[in-house]
């Protein structure tokens, strides 16, 4: 017994037991995310269901368990329909069953708007066309997308005269700010600009209208499975398909086109549904610029805390204080980052650069900008810690072999020091974007938004609009999974929505480690 | 080898009662010592008795270090080097250093050796290319890396590594060169090797090295100081401190009785 002790079984096994939680905690959250995640776009087989009373249910089943009195199961369905039932999802009881069926005329639409709707077919009408087939729905929707495409040409040109009418605008607020007495003839010009913009304007607009009312005509009409009817508008319909006919094959294109679509597409239904381009971008893009401002401010501390300032109670007081930063709750950084960036500086600069603008704020409010300075000051002490203990682990003999041959310190440090030091700092990057690419509480308060109306970096002058607000993945599984009006039918979302977040972390780090490594073969080659 | 000390021209380096503290500690005390041009010197002594110390005053590499504080002169010609009128930068140009442990660069052979030249600004090609080759010629390893120059140093041995930093060293074309128990790391026959370079060396340059092998002192230097607990005990032509030292601790040393 006692060669057992002192042979350190016992503290083995624990070692071992403690890392196997660790990883089996994180392993369980990756695979409920993952398999709840990846099988949200598989289109599924829709169940009709005759009850005992009489009554039909069509839709999907979700899950299933064991009734409440603990005798037979009972399923959960999703009836979709909310325009017709309030309700997307429906319990029943197994027991009351009567037949159950998996028919073949039953079709899934998706919507624009009131989420999926089933039911079947009954008929499709255009001006001069009246039909029942599901072929005639099909030409109706290829006649659409053409009309949509026209209809979206005139929406572009709208916007295009909205900005120039809104930089008339401004330069009009500008001589107005300046002095309207003055400027009054100059005001009058482009007061007459606009007004010829806005008959413009006013002209497009008709036939604009004109277009979208004709589409309303083309419309289609379905019923539910209790035979109620419902008239849609084509343009309602984003997709439409008969999951019970389709083979696996089939499937598997739709589910491609799903995953895609949420990459590329704006989201739909207050984001339960739809894409979620706009949000990838913004964290994605988040995250970038955090790395470029925490990244080079991280570094050059550290530089000068190891490299340059006096070792003394001085140092060890920031060297402890940087450490404690990283321990400050988040949300005391995005209170600084709101006092301090937006209505500190960001109302400053507005006073400055902008006061023809105001009272409206350009960057007196939050903005991805207020945002990444946020979460950079978030994540510096990680950047600065590892840049220190990488600066450390470098050998005196090659900072005196450096200096012994007439460098100056600067010139060791950018020739020999940091690129030595590159893989420990790009460790430390990583960590920094983990943590940045985690956090949600600063940013709901220093510019994230639910919807943001433009994406922070366009097409328009000047192309990086770092005053905009901006969509984030963390943000939108708070928002939808507590957020949103109808908890269960955002429930599919929040998992995709998470796994994408998992995914895009790992992606960046995946690129982080692998520069990491190139740069350690290089400086670490055959130690001696 | 040259029968008188300090004969010929004047010396490179002349310390005059140099006395040096690491904080309170003082490590160094009024040591007087020159250092004849073109000539090999031993710089011997037991474990702690401020022979690293003394050499690192010699290009200031002491200034590192927090709370060392140096007295005396140093003169360099005839420039005091702890004075304003050197510059630290020149300094170490002029008085290089190769160390106990060979300390390569993670860079290519070829960049090791013009890194001296590089941060000095020297950009030609035809310059760092005739630089590499002369430096790797004069430290006896042109042969051995002459195909592989773009390789990592790294990948070298250790003899090769050390006889690389005498490379890198004698590539800036310095007066003198400290060498801190270059060999103390390496095997016989790379320590024949740099022992032979050494040789080779002084032709060109003046050279200081500490040694804890009294063989290799006596088959190297021309002359020999020997230092005991920072007091400078004995110094003179190495044959002489090694026939028949004056001293009674230089003695006791040499034979391998303490130390
Ligand atoms: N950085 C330092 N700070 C404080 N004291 C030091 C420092 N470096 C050396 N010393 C002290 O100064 C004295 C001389 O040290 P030095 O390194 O010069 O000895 P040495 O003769 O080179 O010894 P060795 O043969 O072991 O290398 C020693 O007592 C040592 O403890
Ligand atoms: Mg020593």
């Amino acid at each position: 017994m006692k060669k057992y002790w002192r042979e350190g079984e016992p503290m083995v096994w624990a070692t071992g037991a403690a890392l196997t939680l660790t990883l089996m905690i994180a392993a369980t959250l990756i695979i409920v995310v993952m398999v709840n995640g990846l099988g949200v776009f598989w289109p599924k087989n829709l169940t009709l269901v005759t009850l005992k009373s009489g009554s039909r249910v069509l839709g999907e089943v979700v899950q299933r368990e064991a009734t409440a009195s603990g005798e037979g199961e009972r399923l959960q369905f999703k009836i979709g329909n909310r325009d017709l039932y309030g309700l997307d999802f429906r319990w029943v009881d197994e027991a009351d069953f009567e037949k159950t069926e998996l028919p073949e005329a039953a079709m899934v639409l998706e919507r624009q708007e009131y989420g999926n709707f089933y039911g079947m077919l009954q008929s499709v009408s255009a001006p001069g066309f009246e039909a029942s087939s599901s072929q005639a729905l099909e030409q109706l929707m290829e006649q659409v997308a053409i009309k949509k495409q026209g209809l979206e040409e005139f929406t572009e040109k709208i916007n295009d005269l909205n900005r120039r009418t809104s930089k008339l605008e401004h330069q009009k607020q500008i001589l107005f700010h300046d002095d309207p007495q003055k400027n009054q003839d100059a005001i009058a010009a482009l007061d007459r600009q606009v007004e010829a913009l806005r008959g413009e304007f006013e002209h497009l607009v008709n036939r604009q209208t004109e277009a979208a009312v004709e589409l309303h005509h083309y419309t289609a009409t379905f019923s539910d499975v209790n035979g109620t009817q419902k008239t849609m508008q084509a343009t309602e319909i984003v997709r439409y398909y008969q999951p019970n006919t389709m083979n696996v094959f089939e499937k598997g294109l739709l589910y491609l086109a799903r995953v895609v679509e949420l990459f590329i597409d704006d989201p739909r239904e207050s984001n339960t549904e739809g894409g979620l381009f706009p949000a990838i971008f913004g964290t994605v893009m988040l995250i970038f610029l955090m790395s470029l401002f925490s990244f080079p401010l991280g570094v050059i501390a550290a530089v000068y805390l190891r490299e340059y300032a006096k070792d003394g109670t001085a140092v060890r007081l920031v060297r402890i204080a940087v450490n404690n930063l990283a321990g400050i709750p988040s949300i005391v950084y995005g209170i600084f980052g709101l006092g301090f960036f937006v209505y500190g500086i960001g109302s400053g600069i507005d006073q400055i650069f902008f006061p023809e603008r105001l009272p409206t704020p350009t960057f007196g409010t939050g903005g991805i900008l207020w945002a990444s300075l946020t979460l950079a000051l978030l994540t510096v002490p990680v950047v600065i810690v590892a840049t220190e203990e990488a600066l450390g682990a470098i050998p005196t003999g090659i900072r005196e072999g450096s200096l012994a041959l007439g460098s100056t310190k600067f010139q060791a440090l950018v020739r020999i020091l940091l690129p030595m030091a590159s893989p420990g700092i790009m460790t430390g990057l990583i960590l920094a974007m983990a943590r940045a690419a985690g956090e949600v509480a600063p940013l709901m308060i220093t510019g994230v938004v639910k919807l943001a109306p433009a994406l922070p970096l366009d097409g328009t002058f000047p192309f990086l609009h770092l005053d905009r607000k901006f969509m984030h993945l963390g943000f939108h599984i708070y928002d939808i999974a507590f957020q949103s009006p109808n908890v269960e039918a955002a429930k599919p979302m929040v998992y995709v929505t998470t796994l994408l977040l998992v995914l895009i972390v790992l992606l960046m780090s995946s690129v982080a480690i692998h520069l990491r490594n190139k740069m350690k073969k290089r400086y670490t080659y055959g130690t001696f | 080898m040259n029968e008188q000390p300090n004969a010929g021209a004047a010396p490179v380096i002349d310390a005059q009662k140099v006395n040096f503290y690491y904080g309170n500690s003082q490590a160094l005390h009024h040591i007087s010592l020159s250092f004849p041009r073109r000539q090999v010197t031993a710089l011997i002594g037991p474990s702690g008795c401020g022979k690293s110390t003394f050499l690192r005053c010699l290009n200031r590499m002491n200034d590192l270090v927090d709370g060392a504080r140096v007295e005396g002169k140093i003169l360099l010609g005839d420039i005091d080097i702890n004075s304003s009128a050197m510059d630290v930068i020149e300094l170490r140009r002029r008085v290089g250093m190769v160390f106990q442990k060979s300390n390569p660069f993670p860079k290519s052979i070829y960049e090791n050796v013009i890194y001296g030249l590089r941060i000095a600004g020297v950009r030609d090609k035809a310059t760092l290319d005739e630089a590499v080759e002369h430096s790797l010629k004069g430290a006896a390893l042109w042969d051995e890396v002459k195909d592989r120059l773009q390789e990592s140093a790294l990948g070298m041995s250790g003899g090769q590594q050390q006889r690389l930093c005498i490379a890198r060293a004698i590539a800036v074309n310095p007066e003198v060169i400290l060498m801190d128990e270059p060999c103390s790391a390496l095997d016989p026959k790379s320590t024949a090797r740099v022992e032979e370079l050494i040789g080779e060396l002084r032709q060109d340059y003046t050279i200081i090295i500490v040694t804890h092998n009294m063989q290799q002192a006596a088959r190297v230097s021309d002359h020999t100081a020997f230092l005991y607990e920072g007091l400078l005990v004995e110094y003179g032509l190495t044959k002489k401190i090694f026939m028949k030292p004056k001293n009674k601790k230089t003695e006791d040393y040499i034979t391998g009785r303490f130390g």
